[in-house]
C-alpha cells in the first residue's frame, strides 16, 4: 500500500478534504441559484431552508393558456441528479399532456432524463407544454381528441375550464391569475 | 523452509501452495520496493482487513474468493434478507435460510467451509456506520446493485482522505453486473476517477413514456407501470408503494392483470410485477462469477503489492460473443465529490459574511462571481431565486464565526465555477 500513497504525493495538493455536503445538495444549490427564468415563471419555497421541496408557478403570457397560473410541485430526492425531480401539477386542469391527478407527460421527467439536464431544463420544458400542447402524447385522452378534432372547441374548453368550469363530468380548478 | 509464523491447526501443509508461488518471488511488473517472502504472506493472512459491501449475487462470490485466496479477516455488510429467488445463484444460502439475514448466513457459511477465516457480519445499512468504522479496513470491495448506496460509500471514502494520514486512503474496488454485462474498477479516492465521476456513463433503467403507459400499452411492463405509477397514487394518495410488502405487490399485480386483459396483452405475472416494481435486473450467475473474480484479484494485488493492479476500469460485455476492454477512466474536474477546488481560509472572527464574499470575489486565483454559500446543514447566502436571496440576506450582516464553527466547511457554488469550491474556515 506504500505505492498508492506515493501516487498521491505526486498529485498536486488540490484534493483537500471536502465538506460533508452531499453531491445532491450541492447540485440542487447550483441548479437553483443559477436558474434563468423568464418573468412568466416563479418558484416558491414553503420552507426556505428546504431546497428539495418547492412549487413552480407558470403564468403563460401567450397561447391558449394565457391568463392562467399553473402550479407544479417539485420533490427532489437524495439520488438527484441520477433520479429526475418528481413533478406534479397541483391543480385539476384541462390539458392533453396533464392528467386529472396532476401527472405530467414530459419526456425529460422520465424516459429522457439525464444527469446533465437540470431544474432549468425541466421548468422550460413545462412552460413549453402550455405554449404548444401536444395531442400526440396524451395523458388526458379526451382533451387530446378534442384538440385534434376541433381546435376552436378545444380553445373554448380551455377557457371555460380555466375559470373553474365543469366539463364532461369533471370539475376543474379555477386557475385564473389574480394579477 | 522454516516459516516465521506459528503453524496453525487450520493451516495444513500445502494449503497456500499456489498463492505462495506469487508471494515468494517478485514478478516483472512488481513494485521494486516490495519484499517477497514470509512477511508478505504474514501481512495478507494477519495484517489485512477487508470489507465486503453486499452479500448478494456478487457478494457470495467475493466472500468465497477472498476466503480461498487467503484473506482471513473479512467483514460483510448487507441489509437484505434471503429471498427464495436468490437461491439460484447466491450459493452460500439454502432453502432453510429464506427470511434470514444475508450477511449473517454468508459469514456463517464461509467460516464453516473455510477453516481459519473470520467473517464478521453486519445486518444493516452502510449508512449506519461512521468514518471510524470504515477507517479500520485495508480496502473495501463493493458488490451492490444500488446506485444510491455506491454514491454514498464513494463520497464517504473520498471525504475520509486526510492529506496528513496515509492510512486514511482506502482503495475501493467496485463490481457491478447487469445480465451478460459487467464492470470492475479500482477507485483510489482522490487519486483516480471516482464513482461519481462516471455517473453519466451508467446504463439507464428502461423507462416508458408516461403517455404510453396511460393510453397505448403494448407490453406487460406497461400494464404494471400503469398500476404502480398511475393507479396506486390515484387510489392511495397518501400511501407509498412498499416494494417489499407482498400485499402491495399483490394489489398491483391484480390491477395490472385486469388492464392487460382489457388491452389483450399477455405475460403479466406476479413475479414480473415484483421484478418491474423493484427494478430487478436479470442476474446471470456466471457474469457475477467473472466480475467477482476480477474484483478479488485486484484486491489481492493491491493488498499484497505482488503485481500491478487494474488502472482503472475493466468492462465485460458478453451479450454478443465475449468482449472486454480495459481503460483509464479520467477524473472529471467538475465532479461534485472528488473534483472542484478546496481552500483553507483563516479569517478574523469579526469578519461578516458580506466581507467574506467580497474577499472571495477579490481573489485572483479563483475567479468567482456571484457566489452562493452553504454549510452542510444550512444555507448561508443564496444569490437566487429571489425568495431565497431575501430569506438568507440577513446573514450578510452577521459574523461568519456565528454561522460557521471553527474548521467548519462551506460549499460555494457560482456559475463561473465548474462545479463547486470548498472552504475550510479557521479563525485567527
Ligand atoms: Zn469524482
Amino acid at each position: 500500500m506504500i505505492k498508492i500513497w506515493s501516487m498521491k504525493k505526486n498529485e498536486d495538493a488540490a484534493a483537500k478534504k471536502k465538506p460533508k455536503t452531499s453531491a445532491a445538495q450541492i447540485r440542487v444549490q447550483k441548479d437553483l441559484t443559477e436558474l434563468d427564468l423568464p418573468s412568466t415563471m416563479k418558484t416558491h419555497f414553503p420552507d426556505p431552508a428546504d431546497l428539495l421541496n418547492f412549487t413552480l408557478t407558470i403564468t403563460p403570457d401567450e397561447g391558449m393558456y394565457k391568463g392562467g397560473a399553473f402550479v407544479f410541485s417539485f420533490a427532489i430526492n437524495t439520488n438527484y441528479p441520477h433520479d429526475p425531480p418528481k413533478v406534479k401539477c397541483t391543480q385539476t386542469i384541462y390539458h392533453p399532456n396533464v392528467d386529472l391527478e396532476g401527472n405530467v407527460c414530459l419526456n425529460i421527467l422520465r424516459e429522457d432524463w439525464k444527469p446533465v439536464l437540470n431544474l432549468n431544463s425541466v421548468m422550460v420544458g413545462l412552460q413549453y407544454l402550455f405554449l404548444e400542447p401536444n395531442p400526440d402524447d396524451p395523458l388526458n385522452k379526451d382533451a387530446a381528441v378534442e384538440m385534434t378534432k376541433s381546435r376552436d372547441l378545444f380553445i373554448s374548453n380551455v377557457k371555460q375550464t380555466m375559470k373553474g368550469g365543469y366539463l364532461k363530468g369533471t370539475q376543474y380548478d379555477n386557475v385564473l391569475s389574480r394579477s | 523452509m522454516a516459516t516465521t509464523t506459528t503453524p496453525n491447526a487450520t493451516d495444513w501443509p500445502g494449503r497456500y501452495y499456489h498463492i505462495d508461488q506469487i508471494l515468494e518471488k517478485a514478478g516483472p511488473r512488481t513494485d521494486p520496493e516490495w519484499v517477497p517472502g514470509d512477511k508478505a504472506k504474514e501481512w495478507l493472512r494477519e495484517g489485512v482487513k477487508v470489507l465486503v459491501i453486499g452479500a448478494g449475487g456478487l457478494g457470495c462470490e467475493i466472500l468465497s474468493n477472498l476466503a480461498l485466496t487467503g484473506f482471513k479477516d473479512i467483514h460483510v455488510i448487507d441489509m437484505d434478507t434471503i429471498d427464495i429467488s436468490n437461491l439460484n445463484r447466491q450459493f452460500l444460502f439454502r432453502q432453510k435460510d429464506v427470511g434470514k439475514s444475508k450477511a449473517l448466513v454468508a459469514a456463517e457459511f464461509i467460516m464453516n467451509r473455510v477453516p481459519g477465516v473470520k467473517v464478521t457480519p453486519y445486518h444493516g445499512k452502510i449508512q449506519d456506520k461512521d468514518e471510524d468504522y470504515y477507517m479500520q479496513f485495508t480496502l473495501i470491495i463493493c458488490g451492490l446493485d444500488s446506485v444510491e448506496a455506491r454514491r454514498w460509500i464513494n463520497a464517504t471514502l473520498v471525504n475520509m482522505v486526510d492529506p496528513e494520514n496515509p492510512q486514511s486512503l482506502k482503495p475501493l474496488i467496485d463490481g457491478g453486473t447487469e445480465g451478460f454485462k459487467g464492470q470492475a474498477r479500482v477507485i483510489l479516492p482522490t487519486i483516480t476517477s471516482c464513482y461519481e465521476c462516471s455517473l453519466d456513463m451508467l446504463n439507464k433503467q428502461t423507462q416508458f413514456p408516461i403517455c404510453t403507459i396511460a393510453n397505448t400499452p403494448r407490453l406487460p411492463e406497461h400494464c404494471i407501470e400503469w398500476a404502480s405509477v398511475l393507479e396506486w397514487p390515484r387510489v392511495f394518495p397518501d400511501k407509498k408503494v412498499d416494494n417489499d410488502d407482498p400485499d402491495h405487490i399483490d394489489w398491483l399485480y391484480k390491477q395490472a392483470l385486469n388492464r392487460a386483459q382489457e388491452f389483450k396483452i399477455e405475460g403479466v405475472t406476479w413475479s414480473l410485477t415484483q421484478g418491474v416494481v423493484k427494478n430487478i435486473i436479470p442476474a446471470i450467475a456466471s457474469t457475477n462469477a467473472i466480475i467477482s473474480a476480477a474484483c478479488c484479484n485486484e484486491a489481492f494485488k493491491i493488498a499484497t503489492n505482488s503485481a500491478a493492479f487494474l488502472n482503472n476500469y475493466f468492462m465485460f460485455i458478453g451479450t454478443d460473443g465475449v468482449y472486454s476492454y480495459t481503460f483509464e477512466h479520467e477524473r472529471r474536474p467538475e465532479c461534485p465529490v472528488c473534483g472542484g477546488e478546496a481552500l483553507d481560509l483563516t479569517i478574523s472572527p469579526e469578519l461578516t459574511l458580506q466581507e467574506l464574499i467580497d474577499l472571495l470575489i477579490e481573489r485572483q486565483d479563483i475567479q468567482i462571481k456571484k457566489p452562493s454559500l452553504s454549510t452542510p446543514t444550512k444555507q448561508l447566502y443564496l444569490q437566487a431565486p429571489p425568495q431565497l436571496e431575501e430569506a438568507t440576506r440577513p446573514n450578510l450582516e452577521k459574523k461568519v464565526s456565528e454561522l460557521v464553527p471553527p474548521n467548519g466547511d462551506v460549499t460555494v457554488t457560482a456559475s463561473t465555477l465548474p462545479f463547486s469550491l470548498s472552504l475550510r474556515i479557521a479563525y485567527t
